[in-house]
């Protein structure tokens, strides 16, 4: 009677293949999934490996992405960056849909306080403006990637805690949930039995969306140098580095930046292919209020 | 109504004290002593006591609490580790130009999603509808500051329009004002303007497959006065919120553009404090801009309320 | 497959269906002809033929009613042929609106026609009044857009329209918004709303079935009463053959996006000759029957994206009669005057 989470997420795959930008998000997310495993080995020269007689020269044959003010190769260090990208992106998200499910859960299966003090928490955290809060917080716990992730991952807590909530609600009303709690199923059981699957659509779906918003800020933090510290290369930072150059040199502006747009736009089109598949509401005043910033 | 008004309220109040404490709590947890921190290699003795008793940071954590929401109220957010001016005037400071900016954005940012919005669901399936999309979903994925990098590369590098950064009061040089603010809100803008097509477009469909609408249809009403009347009028309910939730958020969130563009408003004072660590100047912005945010999100649904003739009564 | 060999007779010459004063001298042209309309709509499976060859009229002070199950294409029809049809539709055959031709016309004349010459009450008048306007300004939007009232007219007109549809206290409800009636109360507005051009044609989608019983009757009632002090002409959309006998003049039963039977409500109820309308009056609840006996169709109606190549009804049918029914479309074939039926074996008296 309760849709299978298998049969969610299958029934997503098929009706993925049939919608061209999703086909395209997917193939780009692939491409991603290859650099980010393997884009230290893919990148022509080390990400800080100088030449010193070749600052700032634009895009040739020995150097596609042109070189930057240090003389580094701007290839190499956006295909390495995308490993961190797709690590902060991912941890952040997993931290949030973690944490997020696990509040949606308790609050709205006890309801009552619990209910009212979780979701009043989750209240808090979502009065503040995204990129404010996570600068926040990595601010006072020390720039790095560790701390971003967790900064962004707090930041996305709220909405999967009311994603999930609403999910639980309306599931724990109906017949069969009923009916598992007169014959004595333990919650544990009902939870992950009848709840968890019945939610999984939707959550899928602000899954996808997330990890889209997720590196935006990542993005945005590093840019400020509080995501991962130099040497490493990151997208964001790079950016930063370049901006004072990019009158000059518009591959250090052009590159990095197209980078992480591409990786937005990937999330974003499977997400929304998904949401059209498994949760075909309009965009509603929630999440056009949280849809970005 | 006013019962409507008075919960809106009361919960707003509650989350208002959530959001100190979380300020609050956002200097306990930096590693260490914060003020030994902030004065780095400047330290000396009788500058840490008086920042620390100044801060209340030689108190139990309950009572620093109560005071720093005591001051709070009554408008003290303590004074800046660096500067020993207070935190408020700072912020005051930093307001009018990071408001210019914002105001700025969502002005461009309607003037393309409005009309674009509405056309894109009065014609959907069109042309114009498809490019509204590939519009919205470029803009959604875009970041800003690396449309602002784009911006300064076209308009300041290779066309040499407009200056590539920089502020200029507008009280004191509106043209001058202009030529700097065009650049930042237009790469703010162009993000806000894909969120707001989306959600106008998505506002106007819902409306149109009313019954009213076909009941409207079926007096033969031509269809400007449809889709003005019957359709925009309650199409645009919640889009003056979402434009204004918009507003409010790009308040606290143009720390990145504000950077980048050399803006001193609001944002920069964030970043400064950051680099700085300048917790007081950054709690205190944190809180401002959560606070109006709060008052927006409060100010918003009440309009709501008047807009819509339906809540009031509830 | 086309019929328009056989064209209606005229019910106002059957003598038996003209139960009311007409409006008027017999006016040969009726105020709404439809001829062989036909309705596609384009759908992501495909095209969906709704309608096919569908042909009737109203004439003046008459009431015609369409009947059938939701999808059977009775609601579509109308608005496809007043031009208020889905975008993705594609409509075809001819539709005479007091003689004009309305598929010739470009669409602001058909507008114009449309809003000055037809209301429309629907069936939900729960949605079909906007919740931001008040009920004043709705009622006579039209009357400023048609007939070039001021919004001081068209607020007097609004109060005479209210009192006129038995709304208590008009001149002050008539600056209330829609949320602050009841349900019969809205429906009430909507029919002020419908008639406040004096249109000549008056067009009710299921107009009860969103109310509750008692109310359901008074307004079955204030319709009929309307029609007959107005002399409007009537088109009832309705599944609910009871209100038929009470208020129709003519009827036709479709199936399946097609005109299965037609004729006078008198000829039709005392012998009906297709197994469908006969399906239809018998799970009809009447006096000592009750809910629960009623004898349901088995099975459901076609998909317009899937239409059996023969009769529609073919697969649900009681007769059965041979292969032929269910490759070949049978043709609408009088069985009386005025009385026309698509069936190869049409139903006797007795049967």
């Amino acid at each position: 009677m309760s849709g299978h989470p298998d049969g969610t997420l299958r029934r997503a795959l098929s009706a993925l293949r049939h919608d061209p930008p999703a086909v395209a998000g997917t193939a780009v997310l692939l491409l991603l999934l290859v650099v980010g495993v393997a884009g230290r080995w893919l990148a022509p020269d080390g990400v800080n490996d100088v030449d010193v007689d070749g600052i700032l020269r634009p895009p040739s044959l020995d150097h596609l992405f042109g070189t930057d003010e240090l003389g580094r190769d701007v290839l190499s260090r956006v295909l390495v960056a995308a490993r961190v990208s797709l690590e902060v992106g991912l941890v952040s998200v997993g931290i949030a849909l973690l944490v997020g499910v696990t509040v949606g859960l308790l609050a709205g299966w006890y309801r009552g306080w619990v209910d009212n003090v979780l979701m009043r928490g989750m209240d808090v955290l979502f009065a503040f403006p995204v990129l404010l809060l996570a600068v926040a917080i990595v601010a006072v716990l020390g720039p790095g990637l560790l701390t971003a992730m967790v900064a962004i991952g707090v930041v996305y807590t709220p909405i999967f805690a009311r994603v999930t909530r609403a999910g639980v609600l309306s599931v724990r009303e109906q017949v069969f949930v009923r009916a598992a709690v007169s014959i004595g199923a333990s919650d544990a059981r009902i939870i992950r039995r009848h709840v968890l699957p019945n939610i999984a659509a939707p959550l899928i779906v602000q899954t996808s969306l997330s990890l889209a918003f997720a590196i935006l800020s990542e993005a945005a933090l590093s840019f400020l140098g509080l995501g991962i510290q130099p040497p490493d290369p990151a997208w964001g930072r790079m950016l930063y580095d370049g901006r004072g150059f990019v009158t000059e040199a518009w591959w250090l502006g052009v590159f990095p930046g197209a980078a992480i747009f591409l990786t937005v736009l990937a999330f974003n089109l499977v997400g929304d292919a998904l949401r059209d598949v498994l949760d075909p509401r309009q965009l509603t005043v929630g999440e056009a209020r949280r849809s970005r910033r | 109504m006013t019962r409507f008004v008075l919960r809106r309220l009361l919960q707003s109040v509650v989350v208002l004290l959530g959001v100190t404490l979380v300020v609050f709590l956002l200097l306990q947890l930096v590693p260490g002593d914060p003020v030994r921190v902030a004065l780095g290699t400047r330290f000396d003795q009788q500058t840490y006591d008086a920042l620390r008793e100044r801060s209340g940071l030689d108190q139990p954590l309950v009572a620093q609490y109560a005071s720093y929401v005591g001051h709070a109220l009554t408008g003290d957010l303590g004074v800046s580790f660096r500067s020993g001016q207070p935190v408020t005037t700072i912020v005051l400071e930093r307001l009018p130009a990071t408001l210019s900016l914002a105001v700025t954005a969502v002005l461009l940012a309607l003037l393309v999603a409005f009309p674009l919005g509405v056309l894109s669901a009065v014609r959907s399936g069109s042309a114009l509808d498809h490019a509204a999309r590939v519009f919205s979903q470029f803009g959604v994925s875009v970041p800003d500051f690396w449309m602002g990098i784009m911006g300064i590369l076209l308009f300041a590098g290779v066309l040499g329009w407009l200056p590539p950064s920089g502020y200029v009061a507008l009280t004191e040089d509106p043209a001058g004002w202009a030529s700097h603010v065009l650049l930042p809100a237009g790469a703010v803008g162009l993000v806000t303007a894909s969120i707001l097509t989306r959600f106008i477009r998505s506002s106007v469909l819902e409306v149109l497959s009313e019954d009213y609408v076909r009941t409207a249809e079926a007096k033969g009403l031509r269809s400007r006065i449809v889709v003005v009347r019957h359709v925009l009028r309650n199409a645009l309910i919640p889009v003056v919120t979402v434009v204004a939730v918009q507003l409010a958020s790009l308040i606290g969130g143009v720390i990145v553009i504000e950077v980048l563009f050399a803006w001193p408003g609001v944002g920069r004072l964030t970043y400064d404090a950051v680099q700085a660590r300048d917790y007081p100047v950054l709690q205190g912005a944190v809180l401002f801009v959560a606070a109006l945010f709060l008052l927006m999100n409060l100010l918003v649904d009440v309009l709501y309320a008047r807009l819509d003739p339906r809540i009031g009564v509830r | 497959m086309r019929e328009r060999t056989d064209r209606p007779t005229r019910p106002g010459r059957a003598g038996a269906t003209d139960r009311h004063e007409p409006a008027g001298p017999d006016i040969a042209e009726p105020v709404l002809a439809i001829e062989d309309l036909t309705v596609t709509i384009g759908t992501r499976r495909g095209p969906a033929r709704a309608v096919a060859g569908v042909d009737w009229s109203v004439r003046a002070g008459q009431t015609l009613a369409l009947v059938g199950e939701s999808g059977s294409g009775k609601s579509l029809t109308v608005l496809a042929a007043t031009g208020l049809a889905p975008r993705t539709a594609r409509v075809t055959g001819r539709v005479r609106l007091l003689g004009e031709e309305l598929t010739a016309l470009p669409e602001p004349r058909r507008r114009r026609l449309r809003g000055r010459h037809v209301g429309f009450v629907f069936q939900d008048p729960m949605t079909s009044l906007n919740p931001v306007l008040t009920v004043g300004r709705q009622v006579t939007e039209a009357c400023e857009e048609h007939l070039g009232m001021t919004r001081r007219q068209a607020r007097e007109r609004a109060v005479e329209l209210l009192d006129l549809v038995g709304i208590p206290s008009p001149r002050q409800r008539v600056d209330a918004y829609p949320h602050q009636f009841s349900g019969g109360m809205r429906q009430r507005v909507v029919i002020a709303m419908a008639l406040s051009c004096e249109p000549d044609l008056l067009i009710a989608d299921e107009p009860t079935t969103a109310l509750d019983v008692t109310t359901q009757a008074q307004i079955v009632e204030l319709i009929a009463d309307l029609r007959r002090r107005l002399g409007t002409a009537v088109v009832w959309i309705t599944h609910d053959l009871g209100v038929v006998a009470g208020v129709a003049d003519t009827v036709a039963v479709m199936y399946g996006g097609r005109i299965v039977e037609q004729g006078p409500v008198d000829a039709v109820f005392d012998a009906p000759s297709h197994p469908y309308t006969r399906a239809l009056l018998a799970a009809r609840p009447g006096p000592g029957v009750r809910d629960g006996d009623l004898p349901a169709i088995q099975g459901s109606p076609p998909s317009p994206l899937d239409l059996p190549a023969g009769c529609a009804f073919w697969p649900r049918c009681p007769v059965r009669g041979d292969a032929r029914c269910e490759h070949e479309l049978p043709p609408l074939v009088p069985v009386a005057p005025g009385h026309r039926v698509r069936t190869f074996y049409p139903l006797s008296e007795d049967a």
